[in-house]
């Protein structure tokens, strides 16, 4: 008897003080991403320019208005693009260049510093660095080709057919360096002996690489691959900073337009419909890539 | 053929992919810092691979007596401030999570993992209403809020895995002598966690010191406004004026590269810690 009333006093106390380290973390979570989720959805109810007292709920109108937005789709197709293309590039060769660090050890520091620096640049300076490095006449591009005798105009950003490939460019050379250290974290998780293991097995390099390493660092191959589809679908800055969503709404992305609806048109009615509508679909295709990689692993 | 020239045969097109791999990283820096030593007509006459005729420093000279040191105040001030708190309140956070036995532990845990994904574009236009409604709204104290919370999430995560590989002996020694969880926590967990709240720090600086959403949408006058902004606004002033804005990208950059170069195997590891959230 005495001794269960003590194990349950210390329970109460356990609980007492869980509660008490856990409360500053989950207010801070509660109040800024909580509780705006649940606003933005009944903001998104109301027509409204943000500031003044006149507002009109209007009732699901604006969600109405966003299936039949065009232009919203068409951001979102632009995001799926960038998806698809982050995915087969980023990928693989982030996975290449981790291998190579890996196989390479100190010797190839000064190839693991450079490589590194994109990760330190901000989206905004990125994108700022490449409108110019980009620039149609005065540019890298146009200054190789000039090198090379050509006209000298090349106009990658200003061009609506390859405005888009251009920036998926920009998003790789920022972003592979990312997965190339997530990866190469990866490989440090493997340990040395069965790399050893395998070599005094006769194995080579290579078949190390396909029968040994590829599938142990398969889960962190599958978060990296739904970690590179979230945040082509959350892109903004970059894009925003580059080409406003331009030339037209060639470039155009969800965040970017529920950007332009919000805080350029004053329209925040729409503009949360806009971001709740970005939200669903996020949550929807994230869970999709789970459980279609979780799927794919346990059949291997 | 031997194995040996074979070996040798596959290293070529690899060391060619590395290099052809730095050059496409190394270029468009070189051309960032190039330029900031060439006047404003330089690139536009002499190409962008030239190297700049005279070592023209102007450029630096015009930013740094100009507003520049406002930004970077704000910078350093929203960064220091969020970052304590966010550090503080994280060790808190993990220290149950990995320690102790209560019944919602995993489903909290669950919970603060799933507010990884979370778009911030959906929190976007509620937190602006929010600090309009406070009269926060366009100061820099605006932002903590946001850059803790955000930053929370991958940030308990990785603590709570960091606690969870501590061995319990000193814990188990305190509790026999009468230590309560509180001392315990502030006289044990947190001295023993140190190197991983070091890694966290550098990676959440990283992010805090770049962030530009909030930044853009909480905030409106110069003064009051951050780095990454600043290049936003310096694009205004000095349009088309390549090499000045060049000065700015370069020395917004200058302290994570100066930060890179003194730990660069810290920043790496924290990078990579930052990497396996998935």
């Amino acid at each position: 008897m005495q001794a269960s009333n003590l194990a349950s006093r210390r329970r109460h106390a356990t609980h007492i003080a869980a509660t008490i380290f856990l409360a500053p973390a989950l207010l801070f979570l509660i109040i800024f991403i909580g509780y705006p989720i649940l606003d933005s959805f009944r903001i998104s109810t109301l027509e409204w320019n943000g500031i003044s007292a006149h507002r009109t709920f209007i009732g699901l109108d604006n969600w109405g208005a966003l299936l039949r937005d065009r232009n919203f789709w068409a951001a979102f197709r632009n995001n799926l693009t960038i998806m698809v293309f982050s995915l087969l590039f980023q990928v693989p060769f982030a996975l290449a260049l981790a291998t190579f660090l890996d196989a390479g050890g100190k010797k190839f520091n000064l190839f693991k510093v450079v490589w590194f620096f994109p990760l330190l640049m901000s989206s905004v300076a990125v994108g700022f660095l490449f409108r110019y490095a980009l620039d149609a006449n005065f540019g890298l591009f146009a200054n190789i080709s000039r090198l090379l005798g050509g006209s000298g105009a090349i106009d990658l950003l200003g061009d609506p057919n390859r405005a888009l490939f251009a920036v998926i460019g920009v998003i790789c050379w920022q972003y592979i360096p990312f997965y190339m250290v997530y990866y190469l974290a990866g490989y440090s998780g493997l340990s040395e002996d069965t790399y050893e293991a395998a070599i005094i097995d006769g194995a080579t390099r290579g078949q190390y690489f396909w029968r040994v390493a590829l599938p142990q660092l398969f889960p962190t191959i599958r978060s990296g691959a739904i970690l590179s589809i979230v945040g082509s679908l959350k892109f903004f800055d970059l894009i925003f900073v580059m080409t406003g969503g331009g030339p037209g709404t060639a470039t155009e992305l969800m965040g970017t337009y529920m950007y332009r609806n919000a805080f350029m048109t004053f329209r925040m009615g729409y503009g949360s419909a806009v971001a709740c509508g970005m939200f669903i679909l996020i949550t929807m295709i994230a869970l999709i890539a789970m459980k279609l990689l979780s799927g794919k692993e346990a059949g291997a | 053929m031997n194995p040996k020239t074979k070996k040798r045969l596959v290293w070529v097109p690899v060391m060619i992919l590395a290099l052809f791999w730095l050059m496409i990283t190394g270029v468009p820096f070189m051309y960032m810092v190039l330029s900031t030593f060439k006047q404003r007509f330089e690139i536009l006459t002499n190409g962008v691979f030239a190297f700049p005729a005279s070592f023209y420093t102007n450029n630096y000279v015009e930013v740094l007596t100009g507003a520049f040191w406002t930004y970077f105040r704000n910078s350093v001030l929203v960064a220091a401030v969020s970052l304590t708190i966010l550090l503080f309140i994280s060790a808190c956070a993990a220290y149950p999570l990995s320690r102790l036995k209560f019944k919602l532990n995993k489903p909290i845990f669950g919970l603060i993992i799933a507010a990884m994904s979370v778009p911030i574009h959906v929190t976007l236009i509620p937190v602006f209403l929010m600090m309009s409604g406070i009269g926060l709204y366009d100061t820099p104290w605006a932002l903590i809020g946001p850059y803790v919370a955000f930053n929370l999430p991958i940030s308990v995560f990785i603590l709570t895995t960091f606690m969870a590989g501590i061995p319990r002996e000193l814990e188990e020694a305190a509790d026999i002598d009468g230590c309560g969880k509180y001392r315990t926590f502030f006289f044990i967990m947190l001295p023993l966690s140190v190197t991983g709240l070091a890694t966290l720090a550098i990676y959440n600086a990283v992010n805090m010191w770049n962030e530009f959403s909030f930044a853009l949408v909480l905030t409106q006058s110069p003064r009051n406004r951050t780095l990454p902004l600043a290049i936003w606004e310096y694009q205004g002033q000095y349009t088309n004026d390549i090499p000045m804005i060049m000065t700015v990208l370069t020395l917004s950059v200058v302290p994570m590269i100066i930060a890179f170069i003194i730990g660069q195997e810290k920043m790496i590891k924290g990078m990579m810690a930052g990497a396996v959230k998935g």
